[in-house]
């Protein structure tokens, strides 16, 4: 018999009767009077910036401010104007110098301020993760309440790879000292349009 | 790395000889508890959460070869390459072979409790493949050829100096420098070229979902994402309990690990890996070693509920204070307990006796998993089987026998009080086990029974 099938037949023969499945919908989960105000705050208190914006050429003004002419800084998002196009064929590999990325959001969480990202917005999965800043740009009618209220948006969206990202890569395993930039972004900012 | 036979008294005895360290153990996670509180206070729903969450496992639990099956066929749908282990053996061999398909001796690992409980580094290094942990709390206590001292934390017992120090000898930092944003600089920089050089990498799973055949990893360094992304070969090892039925069940899961587990809102990354990276091979581990036979155990199922968040660690006042190593498993702590003698009573037969059974773990646990229950209950089993510590048998019969025959008792009484009166170093000695860190009380004059007859009118 093979590892599957023993393992398979154990389980169903010690597994108990059938329990029901409770109805997540039906929690009574917490309403934010602002969800952009919480979002903000809770982002900040979890070290990311959010800044508020009208437009991309905003974007693309702060970014050249803040990123020293935008050196090695790149993006995803075609309409964004003084940021070089990320490559989509370069090797994942090639990305380990990049300061700054740039990419769309989904939509944010105010309960605790993350944001969700699929790969088809940003095509090269380590993205995110390898460049030392990152920078993702919402809407501002798309911030939800809580998580239960995300996965209603995400519902059974088909994605190769997606992600919640909540501030910067960050670390406490030292003496619980909280250290920003473990492996990943030393800085997150969220522009909000 | 040191293999002990060393019970949780002795062990725990000798993390004692620092008093300094074990109060500063105890107030480090005594703090986290409190973050917990905190993060937990902000949601008026959080009780119905727990609720919620205990019973989505329970569901889970009760249909788990149903589940199983589908995670396996909505998986192999996505493109993954699922496996399946009976035991930590045969998950250290499919590993082992994986590795050899690709011709790789070097790979990069995330925290994956499963992994530290199957062996795997010894296994692989012991093969001559070289795993570097990747999250920074395993690679410091890896570098100190050391094993977690906790599931969340992994070397919450070591001082910034001490790993000033270890980080001088193996990554050149210079001497007596002990500033964690330093040292935590100099550590991104040492894995950043394993993770841009490395063609393997292992992750753990915090949730696989049925319904979709995805996975979820929590991380808050982004070490799973950066190992993961950047390899040829992605091996993620779970065990079976880490089912959850459906997507929309992350929402519960994911408000309740990381307030439970640090007080942060939630972790930085929660990544949901469905079908293989560009040019990558996707491979699952289901692993049951013992699982199954636990979930046939009615009093110890509910352990399997599980998500590790280390809450349970941070609020018992025994862990605080004899450490994670005094435990001997993979999996320290209230739970740990609760799940050791599942794989190994003999050995594990002191760790439910590790407790006392206040009920803290209980109170905090997200996915309400009677802890303390099940360690009490674990004690009746383990005396029944015959593995109970011989001194504890004796004292335990050696009371009975008193307490059942009223002259005994009142003999006893009466002796211990004289001795106690007369020559107190009897008792005020290291080979009383009450004596440790504690005075013992003024002995009275009389018993109640003598008190009682004298002033019954």
């Amino acid at each position: 018999m093979s590892s599957r099938e023993k393992i398979l037949n154990a389980v169903k023969k010690n597994q108990p009767a059938l329990e029901p499945l409770p109805d997540v919908a039906a929690i009574n989960a917490i309403q934010f009077d602002d969800v952009f105000a919480q979002f903000g705050t809770v982002l900040k208190n979890i070290g990311g910036n959010v800044v508020e914006v009208n437009d991309l050429n905003k974007v693309s003004q702060y970014v050249q401010h803040t990123f020293n002419g935008a050196q090695n800084c790149i993006t995803t998002i075609a309409d964004l104007t003084g940021v070089s196009q990320l490559n989509i064929q370069e090797d994942a590999h090639a990305l380990q110098n990049v300061e700054l990325a740039v990419i769309n959001a989904q939509f944010a969480v105010a309960e605790n301020g993350a944001v969700w990202i699929t790969e088809e917005q940003y095509k090269l999965r380590v993205l995110p993760f390898i460049c030392n800043h990152l920078a993702v740009i919402i809407h501002k009618n798309n911030i939800v309440n809580t998580m239960h209220q995300a996965y209603d948006l995400i519902q059974n969206a088909d994605y190769g790879f997606g992600v919640f990202i909540a501030g910067p890569s960050k670390t406490a395993d030292i003496e619980q000292s909280l250290v920003l930039g473990a492996h990943g972004p030393k800085s997150m900012t969220v522009f909000v349009l | 790395m040191s293999v002990t036979n060393a019970k949780h008294p002795e062990l725990a005895a000798a993390f004692n000889k620092d008093a300094a360290r074990v109060g500063w153990h105890d107030e480090t996670l005594w703090w986290i508890r409190q973050k917990r509180d905190k993060a937990a206070w902000t949601l008026p729903e959080w009780e119905e959460l727990r609720e919620t969450a205990s019973q989505i496992k329970l569901n889970t639990l009760s249909n788990l070869s149903e589940y199983l099956t589908a995670f396996e066929k909505n998986a192999l749908a996505n493109g993954a390459i699922v496996h399946w282990a009976a035991d930590a053996k045969e998950h250290n061999e499919i590993v082992h072979k994986i590795l050899q398909q690709h011709k790789v001796t070097q790979l990069v690992k995330s925290k994956s409790m499963l992994t530290e409980e199957c062996g795997l580094n010894d296994y692989l290094a012991a093969n001559g493949v070289d795993v570097v942990d990747t999250d920074l709390g395993e690679r410091i206590v890896q570098l100190a050829n050391e094993h977690p001292s906790h599931i969340v934390l992994p070397c919450i017992h070591w001082k910034k100096e001490e790993i000033g120090e270890l980080f001088h000898q193996h990554l050149n930092t210079p001497k007596g420098n002990a500033d964690p944003q330093f040292l935590t600089e100099a550590a991104r920089i040492h894995l950043r070229e394993k993770f841009l050089t490395r063609k393997v990498a292992i992750t753990g799973v915090n949730f696989a979902i049925a319904e979709t055949g995805e996975f979820v990893v929590s991380t808050n360094e982004g070490n799973a994402d950066m190992g993961a992304h950047l390899a040829e070969v992605h091996i993620a090892c779970m065990g079976i309990e880490k089912l959850i039925p459906q997507r929309k069940h992350l929402g519960v899961f994911l408000r309740l690990l990381a307030r439970s587990a640090t007080g942060q809102p939630v972790t930085t990354y929660n990544s949901h890996f469905k079908t293989p990276n560009k040019n990558q091979q996707l491979h699952i581990i289901l692993v049951d070693n013992g699982r199954s036979v636990q979930l046939g155990r009615e009093d110890f199922r509910n352990s399997l509920k599980c998500i590790r968040c280390g809450a349970c660690f941070n609020t018992c006042p025994v862990y605080r204070r004899s450490g994670g190593h005094s435990y001997h498993t993979a999996v320290a702590g209230p739970i740990g307990s609760i799940l050791a003698p599942n794989f190994d009573m003999k050995k594990n037969a002191d760790l439910p006796f590790a407790s006392t059974l206040c009920g803290s773990c209980t109170n905090v646990c997200p996915v309400k998993i009677d802890i303390h229950n099940q360690l009490y209950k674990w004690r009746q089993v383990l005396t029944e089987e015959g593995h109970s510590p011989k001194t504890k048998t004796l004292a335990m019969k050696l009371m009975a026998f008193v307490l059942s025959k009223p002259a005994a008792f009142n003999l006893g009484g009466k002796v211990g009080r004289k001795v106690m009166r007369w020559f107190p170093f009897l008792v005020n000695n290291k080979l009383n086990p009450w004596y440790k860190q504690r005075d013992m009380p003024v002995p009275p004059k009389q018993s109640f029974t003598e008190w009682y007859k004298k002033n019954k009118k």
